[in-house]
C-alpha cells in the first residue's frame, strides 16, 4: 500500500513541509534579528533568561507533555548544568587560586572535585551529562520498579528539596545559600559588555531553535508515537514487546540534558547561580508555565515559559508580593478552562476557521 | 508447543489455578471456557507473564516462560489481547500497526519518521478489513472495530502462539460473525488459544475445548466430547442439559 510517487505528490509534499516550517521561520527571525536591533540591553538579557527556561520548558513538555512523566524537579538538573558552568567561571576569574567564596568559608586548598572545571570543555560537557547520567540512574531505578504518576512526581520533587539542602549544607564546596555570582568574563570576553550579552542571547535563542526542531522531529518520528503509546497505556505498550522503562528513562534523561544545558547558560546570562534558583518553588514554576502554555504541543511549553517569564517580571515591577497570587488563579483558571493551556485555545481557534 | 505443567496460581491463600496441565501443539485452535473465576484469564496472565506462579512450569517452543518479563515473552512470539481492548487513541489506526510491528526494531532506529507502510501492516490492515480506516485516528472506532486493531496489532507482530481473551464480548451478532471468520482465517497459519463465554461462537468456530473449572482442568476435547461429558453438564452447566450448551446443534 505505498503511496504513488509522482510529481503532484511531491510537490504538495514539499508544500506541506514548508506551510510546516513558515511559523517556526517567522518566530526565528523575530528572535534573532528583530530582538537584538530592537530591545534594549536590559530587556533583551530578560528575554535570554526567558528563553533559558524555555529550554528547560521544552524538557518538560516532551517528558510530561508527551511522555506522561511528571517532573517538579527539573530545577535538579537545570542546578547541576549552572553549578558546572559557574565553577569553570569562577576559577578561571581566581587564575589558579581560590574562588572568592571559599576564601570566606575557610577552605584553603582547592577541593578535588572543582579542579577538573577548570577545563571548559569538561564543565560544559559535564553541564550536559551530569544530569543525564543522573536521569538515567534514577529512571532505571525507579520506571523498572513501575513508579509512576504522583509517586513519580513526589520522588523528583523530595530530590529538589535534597539537592537545595545538599548546596547549602556544603558552603565550602558550593558558596552555600548565596551559590555563586561575581562572573566577570567568559572565554575572554567582559560579560557587562552589551555586545557579549547580546552575543550570548543569540547562543541561547539558537540553541532553543535547534533543540526544539530536534524534539519536533523526535515527537512526530515512530519514537514519539511508541512515547505516546507510553504514556496512555504503559502496559498494554509492554505486551507490544517493548520495555516502558527504557523508553521512559530515554525520554527523561533527555529532558534533563536539555535542563542542564539550559542551566548552563543561564549562568553567564543572569550572572548567579544559587540553591534558590532551582529548588522546588523554581522547579514547579515552570511546570505551571508549560501547563499555561500547553503541554500537549512543544511550541506550547516554549511559549508558556517566555510568557509567563515576562508576567513575573511585569507583574513584579508593580506588585512585588502580588505574582504568586496571580501565578496560582491563572494556573487554575488554565486547569478548569483551558487544560490544553494556551496552545489548546490556539488549536480550537485555528479548527474553527478551517470548519 | 505450548506446555502448562502442574500451573498453580495462589491469590493471598485463594487458589486461582490449582495444578493445571494444558497442552497446545502448533497450529492448533484451542478454545478455553468455564464459568466466572474458573481461572481462564489467570492462566493466559500466567503465559504471558503478567502473573507468577506459585508453582510449575510454562514451556513455549523450548524456552522456560516463568520469571521472563512481559516484554521478553512477546519477543519469543507470544502476543495476547485483553478483554477490555486497549487501542491508542491517539495514534491513527495505521500508526498502532506500526508500533505493533516495529517491537523488534531497536530503540534508536525509531528516531526517524514512518515512510510508507511495511509488509506486515499492509498485511494486518488487509486480513482485518480496517484499510479505509487507516489515517483515521484509534479513537474514533467502534467495539468491534478496536478489537479487529488489537487483532491486527498482534497479527502485525507475526507472532507464534495469540492469545485472545474473550474476543466477541460486547459485540453485535454481525461483528461476531466478521471476528469468527477472522479467526478461522488466523488460526489457518497460527497457533491460537481463544478464550470465550460465547457459546454460540464457540460451538460454531470450536475444534479443541478446555474446560476450567475451579481452578482445575476438568475436561479437554472436541466440542461434541465435552459437550456428552456429565461433569461439564453438573458444574460448569449447571441443571441444563450440556447438549443445549456446547453440543451440536440439531
Amino acid at each position: 500500500m505505498n503511496r504513488p510517487r509522482g510529481m503532484p505528490v511531491l510537490r504538495s509534499r514539499v508544500l506541506t513541509s514548508i506551510r510546516r516550517h513558515v511559523p517556526f521561520a517567522a518566530v526565528a527571525v523575530v528572535a534573532l534579528v528583530a530582538a537584538p536591533l530592537l530591545l534594549e540591553p536590559f530587556r533583551l538579557g530578560l528575554l535570554a533568561k526567558y528563553l533559558c527556561y524555555a529550554i528547560v520548558a521544552l524538557g518538560i513538555g516532551l517528558a510530561w507533555g508527551k511522555g506522561g512523566m511528571l517532573t517538579l524537579g527539573q530545577g535538579v538538573f537545570f542546578g547541576l548544568g549552572g553549578y558546572s558552568m559557574a565553577m569553570y567561571l569562577k576559577l578561571t576569574e581566581a587564575e589558579g587560586g581560590l574562588p572568592d567564596f571559599m576564601g570566606w568559608s575557610g577552605v584553603e586548598e582547592l577541593p578535588a572535585l572543582w579542579a577538573p572545571f577548570a577545563n571548559p570543555v569538561f564543565a560544559l560537557g559535564m553541564a550536559v551529562l551530569g544530569p543525564v547520567l543522573l536521569a538515567v540512574v534514577l529512571g532505571t531505578l525507579v520506571f523498572r520498579q513501575r513508579v509512576r504518576g504522583a509517586y513519580f512526581a513526589i520522588l523528583t520533587q523530595a530530590l529538589a528539596a535534597a539537592m537545595v539542602i545538599l548546596l547549602v549544607g556544603q558552603q565550602g564546596l558550593t558558596g552555600g545559600t548565596n551559590g555563586m555570582t561575581n562572573f566577570f568574563e567568559l572565554f575572554g570576553q567582559d560579560l557587562a559588555d552589551d555586545s557579549t550579552q547580546r552575543g550570548l542571547y543569540l547562543v541561547v535563542a539558537s540553541v532553543l531553535g535547534l533543540l526544539y526542531l530536534g524534539t519536533r522531529q523526535l515527537v512526530e518520528s515512530r519514537y514519539g508515537r511508541l512515547l505516546v503509546a507510553v504514556r496512555d497505556g504503559e502496559d498494554r505498550v509492554r505486551f507490544l514487546g517493548y520495555d516502558p522503562a527504557l523508553v521512559k528513562t530515554v525520554t527523561f534523561a533527555l529532558s534533563a540534558g536539555m535542563a542542564g544545558l539550559a542551566g548552563a547558560l543561564f549562568v553567564p546570562v543572569v550572572g548567579i547561580i544559587s540553591p534558590a534558583l532551582l529548588g522546588i518553588v523554581p522547579s514547579l514554576e515552570l511546570v505551571v508555565a508549560v501547563a499555561v502554555g500547553g503541554r500537549h504541543a512543544l511550541a506550547g511549553a516554549v511559549l508558556g515559559a517566555v510568557v509567563m517569564g515576562y508576567a513575573k517580571t511585569a507583574f513584579s515591577e508593580q506588585f512585588a508580593d502580588g505574582w504568586l497570587y496571580l501565578q496560582g488563579a491563572l494556573f487554575i483558571l488554565v486547569m478548569t478552562l483551558a487544560p490544553k493551556g494556551i496552545a489548546g485555545l490556539v488549536g480550537r481557534l485555528r479548527n474553527a476557521r478551517a470548519a | 508447543m505450548l506446555e502448562l505443567r502442574d500451573v498453580t496460581v495462589e491469590f493471598d491463600g485463594f487458589r486461582a489455578l490449582d495444578g493445571v496441565d494444558l497442552t497446545v501443539p502448533e497450529g492448533e485452535l484451542r478454545f478455553l471456557i468455564g464459568p466466572n473465576g474458573a481461572g481462564k484469564t489467570t492462566l493466559i496472565d500466567v503465559i504471558t507473564g503478567l502473573t507468577r506462579p506459585a508453582a510449575g512450569s510454562v514451556r513455549f517452543g523450548g524456552h522456560d516462560l516463568v520469571g521472563r518479563k512481559e516484554h521478553q515473552i512477546v519477543r519469543l512470539g507470544v502476543g495476547r489481547t485483553f478483554q477490555t481492548s486497549v487501542v491508542f487513541e491517539e495514534l491513527t489506526v495505521i500508526e498502532n500497526l506500526d508500533l505493533a510491528a516495529g517491537f523488534r526494531s531497536p530503540l534508536w532506529s525509531l528516531a526517524r519518521r514512518r515512510k510508507g507502510v511495511s509488509e506486515a501492516v499492509a498485511e494486518a490492515l488487509a486480513r482485518t478489513g480496517l484499510e479505509e480506516l487507516a489515517e483515521r485516528s484509534a479513537g474514533v472506532l467502534s467495539h468491534g472495530q478496536r478489537q479487529w486493531l488489537e487483532i491486527g496489532m498482534l497479527l502485525a507482530q507475526r507472532p507464534r502462539l495469540l492469545l485472545l481473551d474473550e474476543p466477541v464480548a460486547g459485540m453485535s451478532k454481525d461483528e461476531r460473525a466478521r471476528t469468527g471468520e477472522l479467526l478461522t482465517e488466523i488460526a489457518r497459519d497460527h497457533t491460537v488459544v481463544v478464550v470465550e463465554h460465547d457459546m454460540e461462537f464457540l460451538r460454531r468456530h470450536a475444534s479443541t475445548v478446555t474446560v476450567l473449572h475451579e481452578g482445575k482442568v476438568l475436561v479437554e476435547g472436541s466440542v461434541e466430547q465435552v459437550g456428552a461429558d456429565p461433569r461439564v453438564q453438573e458444574v460448569y452447566l449447571g441443571r441444563r442439559k450440556a447438549e443445549d450448551v456446547v453440543g451440536n446443534r440439531p
